[in-house]
């Protein structure tokens, strides 16, 4: 089936929730509101014709200063049975950056969720086992939204400062030469 | 051999420091020869972090065989002594490689393999460790990205001949 003809269906589907159906070099993204996620996954995974049984990827991404909402979860879709692909888009706002999970379909993204809450912060509601998945568990803030400071907050990591001690107070019995 | 070849044995010098009475006796200092079984038998921690690991690998294969300079990686930090920290060191891995250097015992050396562990490299973010020598006493950085085999030997023949310039290494100085 072709991407556009995939929107359509969702759009007929769920008139309410999508926002927009946006197309760039053929790739075709539906934008969707966050809060019926699980029925539009559900709907999409079950339905013969659209049989996206493949969760390819999950990611989050930020626009602040850009777009209102500013957060958007993003869910790559690819059916194997039927070779097609399609992006949803759910909208995810800063004062309640909260999400349905989708691991009770596709188990996969268990750890795709975990890391889109550890890098943006996004709490998926439901999810079996939401702790920070590349980050160390006691880090503070959330690295890839736009407002985090590349280079890390001032305060050192204290795991890291900890090393760092531990250098210092080591390096007297150091061989000096 | 007369009584007189006794009284004046007929040394050899080979090099600076080290004499030979034939057929088989060597006289030479404790530092010579501490130093040069060191840096004979250098064995490193096989310690990867990055895709510098892939070359270090490839330096150790038959191809480049280090092998030939008494270089044979060691799977564990109580019988290594040089720490080849190969690749980018981030912040959660900083700990672990801090301990298995602690985990060494003494003569231990350290080599910075590749931009990343010289200097953080072109991560200069949050959770990377910008150069290996904030927590690590280096004795040789090589740089690259990475850096070829060819490089890294170059590195490893430096460390030996740092080693082989020490003084007293092996006295009692702690």
């Amino acid at each position: 089936m072709e991407p556009l003809e995939i929107a359509e269906k969702i759009k007929e589907k769920f008139p309410d929730e999508v926002v927009e159906v946006t197309s760039f070099r053929d790739q075709v993204s539906v934008i969707v509101k966050k809060h019926k996620i699980i029925k539009i996954c559900r709907y999409l995974h079950d339905d013969a014709n659209l049989y996206f049984d493949y969760l390819a990827d999950l990611c989050g991404a930020d626009h602040l200063n850009k777009k209102e909402p500013r957060f958007e979860v993003v869910y790559h879709l690819y059916s194997m049975r039927h070779r097609h692909r399609i992006r949803l888009k759910a909208q995810v706002p800063e004062d309640d950056p909260r999400i349905d999970t989708v691991t009770s379909i596709w188990a996969g993204a268990n750890w795709h969720e975990r890391e889109c809450h550890d890098l943006f912060g996004i709490v998926f509601r439901g999810h079996p086992d939401l702790r920070r998945v590349l980050l160390p568990e006691d880090w503070e803030g959330y690295p890839l939204r736009k407002d985090y400071p590349v280079k890390g907050p001032e305060k050192e990591w204290s795991g890291f400062q900890e090393v760092l001690d531990k250098a210092k107070q080591f390096k007297e019995f150091g061989w000096k030469g | 051999m007369g009584l007189a070849d006794i009284h004046d044995p007929p040394l050899v010098e080979i090099e600076e420091g080290t004499k030979i009475l034939p057929p088989n006796l060597i006289l030479t200092t404790v530092n010579k020869v501490v130093n040069w079984s060191r840096l004979s038998s250098l064995w490193p921690m096989t310690f990867g972090l990055a895709c510098c690991a892939i070359e270090m690998m490839t330096a150790g294969s038959s191809h480049y065989d280090l092998d030939r300079l008494g270089i044979i990686f060691r799977a564990s930090p109580r019988q290594s002594d040089c720490l080849i920290v190969a690749g980018t060191i981030t912040k959660k891995i900083a700990p672990v490689v801090r301990r298995v250097y602690d985990q060494m015992p003494e003569p231990r050396y350290v080599i910075a393999m590749g931009s990343c562990a010289c200097t953080g490299g072109i991560f200069n973010t949050y959770s990377t460790v910008q150069g290996a020598d904030l927590f690590l006493p280096v004795d040789v950085y090589i740089p690259g990205c990475p850096p070829r085999p060819e490089a890294f030997i170059e590195g490893l023949v430096k460390l030996q001949e740092k080693i082989r310039r020490e003084q007293y290494r092996w006295s009692y100085w702690r």
